[in-house]
């Protein structure tokens, strides 16, 4: 059982960097926000994967921020694009369409 | 009741393994930024969610697995409000989404 844990962990990261050749190569700044949100989905499988393998509880609560940390890094940088500022109430730099 | 829940967790590994590579595929193949949040947001959800509820089937039913089953539940908030938000800021920006008629990359 542990050996087929530990393959899965090296399928799913050889996944992870197949996920960062399409950050590399997006033709727009939405396709890399997605490959680093889809890689970062990745890592918190295999952090949970090794705290099952090595016993280790505590790689899931750093699993669990990194979920939080990948949702909301997402939801500020796309807002971001959308609307070229972070808070609903700043005002929108005129120049900000990009 | 032991035999029965291990391959219930190897089922449910190998089913969230196969819909993590579609998922990857897809975020490879697929011609618009549009079809690979699609692609990436779903197979990511399914695939990632029965990866976790195996390995929380894995260790019996203790402390620990009630948090991956509430990690299991963020993915699930998270990844369709994710793939909503990048589509949104991508139709918002004025990317026009892949049809068709006009082949080739947009």
């Amino acid at each position: 059982m542990t050996s087929l844990l530990w393959g899965s962990a090296t399928a799913i990261l050889l996944m992870a960097f197949v996920c960062l050749w399409r950050a590399d190569a997006g033709p727009t700044v939405l396709d890399r926000i997605l490959a680093v949100n889809v890689a970062g989905t990745k890592t918190l499988v295999v952090l949970v994967l090794l705290a099952t393998i090595a016993g280790h509880a505590f790689l899931i609560d750093v699993a669990i921020v990194y979920g939080l940390l990948n949702f909301v890094i997402t939801l500020a940088a796309t807002r971001f694009i959308e609307s070229g500022r972070l808070v609903r109430d700043e005002p929108a730099p005129s120049e900000a369409a990009p | 009741m032991s035999a029965l829940l291990s391959v219930a967790s190897v089922a449910l590994l190998l089913v969230g393994l196969v819909f993590l590579a579609g998922g990857t595929l897809g975020l490879v193949r697929l011609p618009d930024v549009f079809a690979r949040a699609h692609a990436a947001s779903k197979c990511d959800s399914v695939g990632a969610g029965s990866i976790l509820l195996a390995l929380a089937l894995q260790g019996g039913l203790v402390f620990g697995d009630l948090k991956v089953v509430l990690l299991v539940l963020l993915i699930l908030v998270s990844a369709p409000t994710t793939a909503h938000a990048l589509a949104r800021a991508g139709f918002r920006t004025g990317i026009t989404p892949w049809s068709k008629a006009e082949r080739g990359d947009p």
